[in-house]
């Protein structure tokens, strides 16, 4: 098949606004919220087709096709999904949503404070997961999804699909939980703290209220994903793709980019700097750090997933150390304690953590045959 | 004896295992045993492979699988959490076979394993003929076959008396019917099921 018949096409996001207040993990109330989201294939009659796509640190609610004002923009996990990919919109209902505290167009700090008229900025509260969870699930009340057939989520992402497991056993009957982690290592909240002081320290940050000052804190946010990009990367493929050849004959004596990799950090990281908010970076980076479930059962993961019902599918990257194979056998073995359905993937990979939005055969043949298993 | 998986050795795995119960699958395949005890029997059953074609085909056939390096060992598992550990044609295969034994009987209440025989007759008249022995039950040629360990019947079961491993029931084939005498020389396949001792 080719791109021009397997894809969704042309996609418009929508716009859900609820008036429940939403009560937040950290204590703070949001009286009223909008999730902006997309739809892919058709609602079948029973409503049991649905498969809720959750996004990661960068992504958003367009996960596939384009936009009639962005046509080369295709969805960030378009290889995945569409007709007659391995999660195909001819059989489910697919939902991809921007998560609360986004800045795609879901209620975040670049939205309006409605009890200042003005940027909520730095006063937009930390949301966790779990707050993220609860803001999908009245998503799926106005659809009505009274249950997913599927969840499923990277990296971040993939907490999210947990998490609907943990929160709401009976209204998700699989879950697919894709190079992920029951909660963060040090070392990764290390990472994520170095980022977060890069924005924080940045002159133009303002204590987060940088929209009323006509400026973005660029710079911090550029390191931010500067830092981001070396995680995602391993080693070999870093060698492999960049290695330590030069942008241009000869060294340049200067800090000006010698080698390509720095051309490709710099590039990544402006470009990233220019479309993302910083206060939506602080805000998921934190919700990454907080997720997690076995907090409350004495660390142990396996008594905290005993209340779930969903089948699992786990997938894990060879060379993902972010989100190593490790993290991923934990929760299969957590599930595997309490007798439930799970089924784990670990595949070999050079691309590290960013393997879980490529295509690698073996990766997309398993997803593909998990899906079609999916009775609807 | 029927032969309702194609594979006459999971006649008598199948007949060993109860309905409900939990059972993990180590070189499980295609997963092809695991989805015919989870239809007739009920069973909760967990396969372990590290192949990524086989890890598909399980999916396929909608069994549970867990990619995993068994030579690593089964540290994930909890002790005496299965009721059944089936190894089916692949001991063999494994390197570390005493600690992969005390593994399976760490984490399963019994053990199952089956394999090649090594004595069988047709592989000592090869030996003797000067050549290593390539037969059905031993089809790959020295080059290229994934057995990495050469055992007999009587080799396997000096090896359980050494390491306090009870043998409770035996059976052995010779082109898929039963073998009583000798089958130590007699029978190309055979099949255990094993305890801890005492």
């Amino acid at each position: 098949m080719n791109k021009a018949t397997n894809s969704v096409g042309e996609v418009a996001p929508q716009r859900a606004h609820f008036d429940t207040p939403l009560a937040l993990a950290g204590g703070a109330v949001l009286p009223a919220f909008d999730l902006v989201y997309e739809t892919y294939g058709e609602l079948n009659a029973a409503r049991s087709n649905a498969v809720l796509v959750c996004h990661a640190l960068s992504g958003n609610h367009h996960v596939a096709g384009w936009h009639a004002d962005h046509p080369k923009n295709l969805g960030w996990w378009d290889n995945l999904v569409g007709p007659g990919k391995p999660l195909d919109t001819r059989k489910f209902f697919v939902v991809g949503v921007n998560n609360l505290g986004g800045c795609f167009g879901s209620t975040g700090p670049v939205s309006d404070n409605p009890a200042t008229g003005r940027p909520w900025g730095a006063d937009f509260p930390v949301v966790t997961v779990e707050d993220w969870v609860a803001a999908q699930a009245r998503l799926a009340d106005r659809l009505g999804i009274e249950s997913w057939a599927a969840v499923i989520g990277g990296s971040l992402g993939g907490m999210q699909a947990m998490q609907w497991a943990l929160e709401y056993p009976d209204r998700i009957r699989h879950a697919l939980v894709i190079a992920s982690a029951p909660k963060l290592t040090a070392q990764n909240i290390a990472f994520n703290e170095v980022a977060r002081q890069a924005i924080l320290t940045d002159p133009d940050f303002h204590g987060g209220h940088y929209y009323a000052h006509g400026v973005v804190p660029a710079r911090g946010l550029r390191l931010a994903r500067m830092l981001g990009h070396i995680t995602y990367l391993s080693d070999d493929q870093m060698a492999e793709k960049f290695g330590r050849r030069l942008r241009q004959e000869g060294l340049q004596f200067s800090y000006d980019v010698d080698f390509e990799i720095e051309s490709y950090l710099r590039y990544q990281g402006d470009k990233f700097a220019g479309f993302f908010d910083a206060n939506t970076y602080l805000i998921t980076t934190k919700a990454l750090d907080y997720f997690d479930p076995a907090r409350d059962y004495g660390g142990d993961l396996a008594a905290a997933l005993a209340r779930t019902r969903a089948k699992f599918l786990v997938v894990s990257f060879s060379t993902d150390w972010r989100f190593a194979p490790e993290r991923s056998r934990e929760i299969v073995y957590g599930l595997v304690h309490n007798g439930l359905d799970v089924s784990y993937a670990e595949v070999e990979s050079i691309a590290g953590h960013d393997s879980f939005l490529l295509d690698d055969p073996h990766y997309h043949a398993a997803m593909r045959a998990y899906f079609e298993g999916i009775r609807v | 004896m029927t032969n309702v998986l194609g594979r006459f050795d999971f006649d008598v795995i199948a007949k060993w295992i109860k309905p409900g119960e939990k059972v993990l699958d180590l070189g499980c395949g295609d997963g092809s045993l695991l989805r015919y005890l989870k239809d007739e029997k009920g069973v909760l059953g967990y396969g372990a492979d590290n192949d990524p074609d086989n890890i598909l085909a399980c999916i396929k056939n909608g069994v549970n699988v867990i990619q995993i390096d068994l030579e690593a060992g089964l540290s994930g598992f909890e002790d005496g959490f299965f009721d059944h550990v089936v190894m089916s044609l692949s001991l063999q295969t494994v390197r570390h076979t005493e600690r992969m034994l005390d593994e399976m009987l760490r984490v399963g209440r019994e053990a199952v394993v089956s394999f090649p025989n090594f004595g069988h007759r047709s592989h000592r008249e090869a030996i003797a003929a000067g050549r290593m022995p390539v037969s059905e039950s031993l089809p790959y040629q020295w080059y290229n076959s994934p057995n990495v360990r050469f055992f007999t019947m009587a080799d396997f079961e000096a090896l359980c008396a050494g390491r306090g491993i009870a043998i409770r029931e035996r059976h052995a084939f010779d082109d898929g019917k039963a073998v009583v005498e000798d089958p130590n020389l007699n029978a190309s396949i055979a099949v255990y099921r094993l305890g801890k001792a005492g």
